[in-house]
């Protein structure tokens, strides 16, 4: 791992990225730059160092051979600098390759700027077999420039009333094809057995079988009937993703009239999309649902793409309430510690760096509000206990299947979950072992309440164990 | 109407000491303890009467608890619930919220529906007292 410097640096013509300036091991980060670290595998025969150098020159002030334009600025001052290359630890021919970059390289409060420059071209560049963005550190500086989630979770919380306790969903099934008068009706029957939410699902938009406006009208009659038999504040998703931002704020606003408390969007909208409808969000009063639909196409594999922790780190800039962040126990993809990292990530004010949930740096958020997590995709009732212990109160746990599919109908699906939510949470405040008690407690939960009987003998034993294709692959101690 | 209502309202009511393990929970982790009651189950009913300030500095329930008998005595047909307050930094909001008494007979929730242009409602909930005792939690 040795840079050449074979000519000087203004010589016309190819000159190594590290001859170039974009290898500095000496350089301290400000607190005021962005840094990021990357999951580099360079082709046979090329140098790490050089080909880490190259991802900092790409991402920043660099193209392939020297310019003499270079000259007309504090060219120094805009190359983002590679200050750090470290062996993956098990990981022959993988490197982390630590880059910081400029403040002055992004315009304020954008996330399509940031992402143009940090995962811009670089990820298609020859020298690399496979890039990987692992982790990013976004400075307190830059973190102002954005307001965040428009209401949070705490703001979430005052406007639902609800408080102590996850928050209970459902993801309408079957995922398509219901008519408008049968999707109410799930809706309705959902909130009415004891949830606090139901959802859209992420390619629910406005489809032949199902028009955008006519799902609307049902889902809300839906929603205030079940408001008006409980007394408690509910809500459904409303998926508003279109095809243009006038079809979106169309819809949008037609939730607002129908006095919805919610709305949804796909992260396949983009993120300028995501940001111009968090700004609605927060000047309607409503709150933001992200459904992180084609995430894995780039989050999944850990040689080449994006971590989802750096994309949990756009989102809560961007400004969203809600965000899909995995269940570790359920159908999809994420083992505890990386998805801990994750909800970390989303929750907390301060992250600790944490190699082993896959977190690289210190995270400062300076007050800004959290994202409320959600665990959705193939859990059920019988693993409230272990839900509780891996996420704690500020979560909300989507029952789809869980709910719908319940024998005894969909209302009863609900009320298993909820009643199984309210027995487990009550048992960890008596300081009970209630992780592994649970099994106890919701068996005995189940003696007064028919349908969570019912679910436990449905689902049970139910799950879903196959090995992660994501880990941290921690670097235990720090070499610098 | 069968208010669900806070944390707890799918459960069995609370008894005495289990509102105390509850408190316990609150006080531990440094959450002073209020208590509010009301007549009103509107779903957005957010300011109940507050029974007294909230209940800082204490390390036993007891006290809650004689709090809570106190209201409970004084306002038998009234709802009254228990809150724990966070004031950490980054939360500063309330952290629980259970009931601990219902009213012999609880009112109805009257949806309400105001007909719009193009299909639309204007919905609306309205609190209706109820001559029929018992609960009535639909489904």
């Amino acid at each position: 791992m040795t840079a050449e410097l074979t000519k000087d640096r203004w010589d016309p013509g190819v000159q190594s990225y590290a001859g170039m300036g974009y290898y500095a091991p000496d350089y301290e980060p400000k607190d005021t730059d962005v840094l990021a670290v990357f999951r580099v595998a360079p082709q046979d025969g090329v140098d790490p160092i050089e080909a880490a150098a190259a991802v900092a020159g790409e991402s920043s002030t660099a193209t392939w051979t020297v310019v003499w334009t270079d000259r007309l600025t504090a060219n120094s001052h805009y190359q983002a600098k590679c200050y750090r290359v470290d062996e993956v630890p098990g990981r022959p021919g993988e490197y982390f390759a630590y880059i910081a970059y400029d403040i002055d390289l992004f315009e304020e409060a954008s996330v399509a700027n940031l992402t143009s420059s940090i995962i811009g071209n670089v990820f298609g560049f020859k020298p690399l077999k496979a890039l990987r963005l692992e982790d990013m550190r976004i400075p307190v500086a830059y973190v102002k420039t954005f307001q965040g989630p428009p209401h949070g979770i705490v703001m979430e919380r005052e406007y639902l009333n609800k408080y102590g306790r996850p928050l209970l969903g459902a993801t309408i099934k079957p995922k398509l094809g219901l008519s408008a008068r049968n999707y109410g009706r799930v809706i309705y029957e959902a909130n009415r057995g004891g949830l606090d939410f139901t959802k859209d699902d992420e390619n629910i938009n406005s489809q032949p079988f199902m028009r955008w406006r006519d799902r609307f009208l049902f889902g809300m009659e839906g929603v205030n009937r079940a408001m008006a038999e409980t007394g408690e504040i509910k809500g459904h998703y409303l998926n508003i993703t279109a095809a243009t931002m006038e079809e979106m704020y169309e819809r949008a606003e037609f939730a607002k009239e129908l006095g919805s408390v919610v709305i949804m969007i796909d992260l396949t909208i983009g993120y300028t999309a995501m940001q111009s409808m968090s700004h609605w969000a927060r000047r309607n009063g409503m709150l933001l649902h992200l459904h992180r639909a084609g995430h894995s196409t780039y989050t999944r594999q850990k040689t080449h793409g994006v971590s989802f922790r750096v994309l949990a780190k756009w989102c809560r800039l961007i400004g969203v309430d809600h965000l899909h962040a995995g269940t570790v126990v359920g159908k999809l993809e994420g083992d505890p510690a990386t998805t801990r990292g994750y909800y970390d990530t989303l929750r907390d004010d301060h992250i600790p760096t944490n190699h082993a949930n896959g977190i690289f740096f210190d995270q400062d958020w300076a007050s800004m509000p959290g994202v409320m997590p959600v665990a959705s995709g193939g859990i059920h009732a019988g693993q409230m206990h272990q839900l509780l212990d891996l996420f704690g109160d500020d979560v909300v746990l989507q029952f789809g299947g869980g709910t719908i599919g319940h024998p005894l109908g969909i209302a009863a699906g609900a009320e298993a979950n909820r009643v199984a939510l309210e027995a487990v949470v009550k048992a960890r405040n008596e300081g009970r072992d209630f992780l592994r008690e649970g099994p106890d407690i919701l068996r005995t939960a189940a003696q007064s309440c028919r349908s969570l009987e019912v679910a436990l003998a449905t689902w049970g034993d139910v799950t879903f164990d196959y090995t992660s294709t994501d880990a941290p692959d921690a670097v235990p101690t720090a070499s610098a | 109407m069968y208010l669900r209502y806070g944390a707890f309202s799918y459960l069995p009511p609370l008894t005495d000491d289990e509102i105390a393990a509850q408190v316990r929970y609150a006080l531990l982790k440094g959450w002073p303890v209020s208590i509010e009651h009301s007549t009103d189950p509107h779903p957005r009913n957010i300011y109940w009467e507050m029974w007294g300030l909230p209940l800082f500095d204490l390390d036993e329930p007891d006290g809650v608890m004689a709090e809570i008998n106190a209201c409970r005595s004084t306002f038998p047909e009234h709802y009254v619930r228990v809150l724990a307050y966070d004031a950490s930094l980054g939360r500063q909001t309330t952290a629980m919220q259970f009931l601990v008494q219902r009213p012999g007979t609880e009112a109805d929730l009257v949806l309400t529906r105001t007909e719009g242009n193009d299909r639309t409602q204007r919905y609306g909930v309205v609190v209706r007292r109820s001559d029929s005792p018992g609960p009535n939690d639909g489904g």
